[in-house]
């Protein structure tokens, strides 16, 4: 079937298998690779994308039920050279180790931040139950969030 | 002014956060386009005889260009007693051993294809408990005589205790779990017109891996190149290589096209290995003065269905590391590894070390409880003193440099001990249905306990940059940060403008890599003596450019800039001095040889409240002292702190690997494997000191696995300290409602 999805501000239109996921549309169709697949069973958060503006796990949606919609990913989030505020407090505050839970622990926060602009620690904790990470403890990326909302990060 | 112990942020980072890294399955490399995609069919049943496989209605599936089987292999199969085939030929011995292969033009088309390949299982009896594989009743090979593989010590003697006032013993659980990096396993691979094998693989160690894949394709392991590309993770789980690369390299060849093979997650939590799996019979005997005379432990090790690392290294690091932190005159450490029809187990995050600490840190708590002291009392009367190092152990091991006694002060001081113990015991009084519990851990670790070296090679550019490339290939930790730290450091070039080069073959040949928190100690000690090198090597054109004498020469590391001792006016740069030098001659490339293994120590505080009604745990506090010598990036050693600390306390109270009676894995996906999260987590209060060894020329000491083996032990014992007053004097990790509720109720029965 064709599927048109607004990704990152630009048009796409393509010809997908009909059970193709989301997160492997954005992958393997359109080349969008930072968008990681951890689990097969919507547990992980790996593969974390905004569809219409809310947080969706990506491995769990249809690329035809994101047709029509506008789709970001975290290549779409800096404003060219300038950094998202949540991209800049990951790399200032070490939220990020291998990196692979990044792109969609990013983008949960975006999303947590849109609904919450000043959450406390355990709201950021709440808000991130269900992205895992596996070499930071959450610690740092606890601080990036905090940071991100323009709050101060104890040390 | 040297940057070194500064908050350096990582130059890893940029690439992560704004179009990802680039893991195996994301490579889109010329030499991949026209690749097939690869799916193994893997048992599901976890002890059978293999009697037929009928791949003909795979075959014929939509997009399916092969489908291969033991019976297809034309490689060498690996020797020995306990041989692991490269695809299962007439026996499978776990659930998720591979069996067939299935090659396919699309992603898509893998598992519809997999799922039609037909293979008859004769089922044998599974051989889950430790004791029934240790009884040999079944045995997984039928050619030997026991399920044992590998013994590490000496038998128990019991003698040991002979004089002591107090002995106390029991049995106890170092449960199995999943080391469940969030990248799973993958790989990619292409022959050359050259007749070379390309690999990329997510690994911790490519020379190690192309070592162990081209070996099993009979090829020499210069006609292989193997890269590692960005690695989501490793903990252990992806030292070297797997036999399941082997199978890529030689289908690739087989049907003349690259191979791609990305596994999920529900592949990768039973066929990836795991863990730790140790029974334990800790015996500890002493005095009521608090004095600790002796202490056994016999481990009965799970090596899963075929000897890796779970079975070779892991008891044999249990056993070395067995006293910890205490002067213990006799000490019998004795492991049977024993295979059992269930996952391979090999290394996770502290290998060996969080099981013997877990092992003698239970001891201590059982034996103050004994004698009615305080844990942190007894631990200080039995800790090695400052003034004791070196310090050989009853085991055989020698610790560096140590301040085991001021770490657990830091920590209780920081903790305020004695008010959480006087909210404890008020609580208790008041008949709180929500106690509290206090747990300490004090610990030792090896770090570097390979013992092998490391490589490290650099060059200035005419422009004055630096490339270097180190063999300690990094996944995560950010190994290009902190060596172009060192380096800069040594030679006064910023930074920016050096680049840490790691991971592929072709560009270092001879490696070790990245495991046992080896990575600084020796990798950057490498490039620290490649440094040196250079430097050496730059006095002379130095004089020679500024006409002085090579002894009136000095490098201003504040400048970059190379003068005649306190003359900076006519200094000459690194880049005048490279121009001037010539392509390449300003180069160093070394091994760094002089590897010893160093003895991190720390000690942490695990703060818990327990609801007696429910059995529920909560971790409310985690204080750590994790000393590794001096830091050069606190940000990267902190990470690495926290990360360490999470998987403790994962283990401590959420994760475990189990089966039920048949072999069959009962918590083989993420939606069952308790993988700890954000909500189960404190803010971590970390403790700095640094104590520094003299085994290598930075002073450091490994920090990747330490604050997982101190924390296990702390948190467990907090659980067990809360429920103390009930006559509780242990619980299983993980300690999960279930079983904390469990042991409450037993209690309560007992009174």
């Amino acid at each position: 079937m064709r599927v048109t999805i607004e990704v990152n501000g630009r048009r796409t239109e393509e010809e997908v298998e009909d059970r193709t996921l989301l997160v492997h549309h954005l992958r393997d169709t359109l080349g969008l690779t930072a968008t990681n697949i951890g689990c097969d069973t919507t547990s992980c958060g790996a593969c974390t994308v905004l569809v219409d503006g809310e947080s969706v796990k990506s491995c769990t949606v249809l690329a035809a039920q994101a047709d029509g919609a506008a789709v970001t990913t975290v290549e779409g989030l800096a404003e060219g050279e300038t950094l998202h505020p949540v991209q800049q407090a990951f790399q200032d505050h070490h939220g990020l180790q291998c990196g692979f839970c990044t792109p969609g622990m990013i983008m949960a926060a975006v999303s947590l931040l849109e609904a919450n602009p000043r959450p406390t620690r355990e709201d950021v904790r709440t808000g991130l139950e269900g992205n895992l990470c596996r070499c930071t403890g959450y610690h740092n990326i606890v601080d990036a969030v905090v940071a991100a909302s323009g709050q101060e990060v104890p040390r | 002014m040297s940057m070194m112990g500064t908050r350096v942020v990582r130059t890893e980072d940029h690439k992560l956060i704004t179009v990802g890294g680039s893991y195996v399955d994301d490579l889109r490399e010329p030499d991949l386009d026209g690749a097939v995609h690869a799916m193994f069919v893997r048992s599901p049943v976890a002890h059978a005889r293999v009697t037929a496989i009928d791949s003909r209605e795979a075959a014929r599936a939509p997009g399916v260009v092969a489908v291969l089987t033991a019976a297809d292999l034309d490689l060498d199969p690996p020797g020995g007693d306990h041989a692991e085939p490269w695809l299962a030929g007439d026996a499978v011995r776990y659930v998720g051993q591979p069996v067939a292969l299935v090659l396919t033009e699309r992603r898509y088309q893998l598992a519809d294809a997999a799922e039609l390949v037909d293979v008859d299982y004769d089922p044998l009896p599974a051989v889950i408990d430790l004791d029934d594989a240790l009884a040999g009743t079944t045995l997984l090979f039928p050619g030997t005589d026991s399920n044992v593989a590998k013994t590490h010590g000496k038998p128990f003697d019991e003698s040991a205790f002979d004089g002591c006032e107090v002995v106390v013993t029991r049995r106890i659980v170092n449960q199995r779990v999943a080391p469940a990096p969030l990248e799973v396993r993958g790989a990619a691979c292409a022959w050359g017109a050259d007749g070379r094998l390309t690999m990329w693989l997510s690994t911790q160690n490519p020379q190690l891996a192309r070592d162990a894949i081209a070996g099993g394709l009979g090829l020499d392991p210069t006609a292989m190149r193997l890269i590692a590309p960005d690695v989501g993770g490793g903990f252990g789980a992806k030292i070297g290589a797997d036999p399941d690369p082997v199978v890529l390299g030689w289908a690739a060849r087989h049907v003349g096209r690259p191979v791609r093979w990305s596994e999920t997650r529900s592949e990768n939590l039973t066929a990836m290995t795991h863990g730790r799996g140790q029974q334990q019979t800790i015996t500890i005997g002493g005095s009521r003065d608090g004095t600790v005379r002796a202490f056994g432990l016999d481990v009965v090790q799970d090596g899963g269905a075929y000897p890796r690392l779970g079975t070779t290294l892991l008891p044999g690091m249990t056993t070395l590391m067995a006293t910890g932190t205490y002067r213990i005159p006799r000490v019998e450490a004795y492991s049977r590894s024993v295979l059992t029809t269930t996952t391979p187990t090999a290394a996770y995050r502290g290998a060996g070390r969080p099981e013997a600490t877990a092992a003698i840190e239970r001891a201590m708590d059982l034996f103050a409880t004994e004698i009615g002291m305080d844990p942190a009392e007894v631990r200080r009367r039995n800790l090695i003193g400052p003034d004791e190092f070196p310090y050989q152990t009853p085991t055989g091991a020698t610790y560096d440099t140590g301040e085991y006694a001021a770490a657990l002060d830091r920590v209780l001081a920081a903790a305020d001990y004695d008010g959480l113990r006087a909210e404890q015991t008020r609580r208790r009084a008041a008949g709180d249905p929500v106690v509290l519990g206090l747990g300490l851990a004090s610990y030792v670790e090896i770090t570097a306990g390979d013992a092998g070296g490391e490589s490290g090679r650099m060059t200035v550019e005419p422009d004055g940059s630096v490339t270097a490339w180190t063999g300690s290939s990094p996944h995560g930790q950010g190994h290009a940060t902190s060596f172009a730290m060192v380096l800069a450091d040594q030679l006064g070039i910023p930074m920016e403008r050096i680049t840490v080069r790691h991971g592929d073959t072709d560009e270092v040949a001879k490696a070790v890599g990245t495991f046992g928190s080896r990575s600084l100690q020796l990798g950057g000690s490498a490039m620290r003596q490649a440094g040196d090198e250079v430097i050496e090597k730059a006095r002379q054109l130095a004089a020679e450019a500024v006409e002085a004498s090579v002894d009136d020469i000095e490098l201003n590391t504040d400048d970059g800039a190379w003068q005649v001792r306190g003359a900076p006016s006519g200094a000459i740069s690194w880049a005048q001095l490279a121009a001037r030098a010539g392509d390449g001659a300003l180069s160093a490339d070394v091994w760094y040889s002089d590897a010893k293994p160093t003895f991190p120590f720390g000690a942490h505080l695990a703060v818990v409240e327990v609801d007696t009604g429910t059995g529920k745990v909560v971790l409310r506090r985690l204080i750590a002292v994790d000393d590794a010598g001096p830091v050069v990036n606190p940000l990267a050693f902190e990470g690495q702190r926290h990360g360490g600390l999470a998987q403790g306390a994962a283990q401590a109270l959420l994760e475990e690997m189990t089966y039920d009676a048949d072999g069959n894995p009962t918590t083989g996906t993420l939606a069952d494997y308790e993988f700890i999260s954000a909500t189960e987590l404190p803010d971590f209060e970390l403790l700095d000191m640094a104590t520094p060894t003299t085994l290598n020329p930075l002073g450091v000491k490994g920090i990747g696995e330490a604050a997982t083996i101190g924390s296990t032990p702390a948190v467990q014992n907090a659980v067990v300290d809360a429920l103390s007053h009930l006559g509780v004097r242990h619980v299983d990790m993980p300690a999960g409602p279930q079983r904390v509720w469990q042991a409450i109720s037993d209690a309560n029965r007992r009174v």
